[in-house]
């Protein structure tokens, strides 16, 4: 495909890998945030190409892996419900609550579907005037204006019977909690392209500037990130730390207007507990006042409940970028994705299933 | 591409993912054309490629390049 193929190139890559050995003299730590990128990395095996000085730190950029636990169960409780059509995107539906997932649910007799877009929930409501649709909402700013139309098109046409269960996270406020604990050791951050398309990057100015840290707003193809690693190293290599975008050919300083004045629309920001890393201040969305008759938390009246996670996962270690996942020792033993014990062993975006996926065999775990 | 409606909030685009045709909303693309290429998530185009840019990093290694030669060149 046009604008994909080109930027798979393997020798094309190696020029930039060659690039990278050239310029590096120092041991530098760089974070991909985002879970799309970390897929590519161990997919296509990036992290071999680059020189040992490098290390790639995997980051928590996985809309389900942080979504909380407390959230999933109360989805769970929700789909259970006899005139509930509980829709949700495919990863979420085994991702583990604490004692069941939305899969064992749906083989009980609960109605649970499998949705491409959140449109399609609303579509459903539609269809279906006598049941309640629910649709769970998971996601980073790159899906918070597709939830965000859905509400606003049931609103526009009087839908009574849909609602959201919504988990949004906010990426800036995630870095800023990383860089501000004090065993951070990363020092440059390709941030999340598909975000930057929404949002923008000027609200990383600010963190670039705050933490003297290199951020590159980054794509999701080899050359992409390899690009992206090669502005960081030279930035860090030459003592700067400025926000760069790399991704330009779908990334604008501004983002996307008519999207963020939607998000802005339906959305206020609230602080959000993220599985494995704890409540951030304003880092999550909330439905605004004049749109809580499609908050499904409030419509089903679902408990606040406090849940301890399974002591045997090491996920929120693997989420902070302090372990890698095959150095949990669950990892390909207790947990693998038919029977996972956290999230990022789940999703299509979770490190840990990137790993198990693409690096099984010992050997191909390098040593690093 | 293909685009149905007028109201920019409910336009729709059919779209070529190499072969495999699907609709779209084009509610947050409202410049956009038939024949160009847009970035879809879930059922939404969220940015325009923009062709130009897309170059770019192809530029970039042919300037990489060309530094590597005259290195090599240089005594």
């Amino acid at each position: 495909m046009k604008f994909l193929d080109e930027y798979r190139d393997a020798e094309l890559a190696q020029k930039f890998a060659r690039e990278i050995h050239r310029i590096t003299t120092k041991q530098w730590k760089i974070m991909e945030v985002c879970g799309g990128q970390t897929h590519a990395i161990v997919k296509f095996g990036i992290d071999e190409l680059l020189p040992k000085e490098i290390t790639l730190i995997h980051g928590p950029g996985c809309p389900v892996c942080v979504t909380p636990l407390e959230i999933i169960d109360k989805a769970l409780e929700i789909a259970a419900r006899p005139e509930v059509i509980f829709t949700s995107f495919g990863d979420m539906l085994r991702v583990p609550g604490s004692t069941t997932d939305l899969l064992s649910v749906k083989a009980r007799g609960g109605d649970v579907r499998i949705v491409y877009s959140p449109l399609d929930a609303v579509k459903l409501a539609e269809a279906n005037p006598a049941r309640e649709v629910v649709f769970f909402g998971v996601g980073f700013e790159t899906t918070a204006p597709t939830t965000a139309m859905a509400v606003y098109q049931a609103a526009e046409k009087n839908l009574t019977n849909f609602s959201m269960l919504i988990s949004h996270a906010l990426v800036p406020p995630a870095i800023e909690a990383l860089m501000s604990s004090p065993n951070c050791q990363v020092q440059g951050f390709l941030a999340a392209g598909h975000v930057c398309t929404v949002m923008g990057f000027e609200e990383y100015f600010p963190l670039a500037k705050k933490y003297r840290v290199p951020i590159v707003v980054t794509g999701f193809e080899p050359l992409d990130i390899l690009q992206g690693v090669l502005m960081t190293a030279q930035q860090l290599e030459s003592g700067r730390a400025e926000v760069e975008n790399q991704y330009a050919r779908a990334v604008r300083r501004e983002g996307n207007q008519p999207a963020q004045n939607l998000i802005k629309k339906i959305f206020r920001v609230v602080p959000r507990k993220w599985r494995g890393i704890g409540e951030i201040p304003q880092s999550g969305l909330g439905l605004n006042d004049e749109f809580t008759a499609f908050d499904a938390e409030k419509k089903f009246g679902v408990a606040e409940s406090r849940v301890e996670e399974s002591s045997e996962c090491l996920s929120g270690l693997v989420l902070r970028g302090q372990i890698k996942p095959h150095e949990c020792p669950a990892f390909g033993v207790k947990c693998t994705p038919e029977h996972p014990l956290g999230a990022p062993m789940v999703s299509g975006e979770g490190a840990c299933a990137a790993y198990y996926r693409y690096r099984r065999r010992p050997e191909t775990i390098p040593a690093k | 591409m293909r685009i149905s409606g007028d109201d920019p909030l409910t336009r729709m685009g059919k779209i070529d993912f190499s072969g495999v045709i699907k609709q779209a909303s084009l509610a947050y693309v409202p410049d956009v054309k038939v024949g160009d290429y847009v970035i879809v998530h879930v059922g939404f185009a969220l940015s325009k490629v923009d062709e130009d840019e897309a170059k770019n990093v192809f530029e970039y290694l042919k300037q990489i390049d060309e530094l590597g030669d005259l290195k090599e060149e240089s005594p």
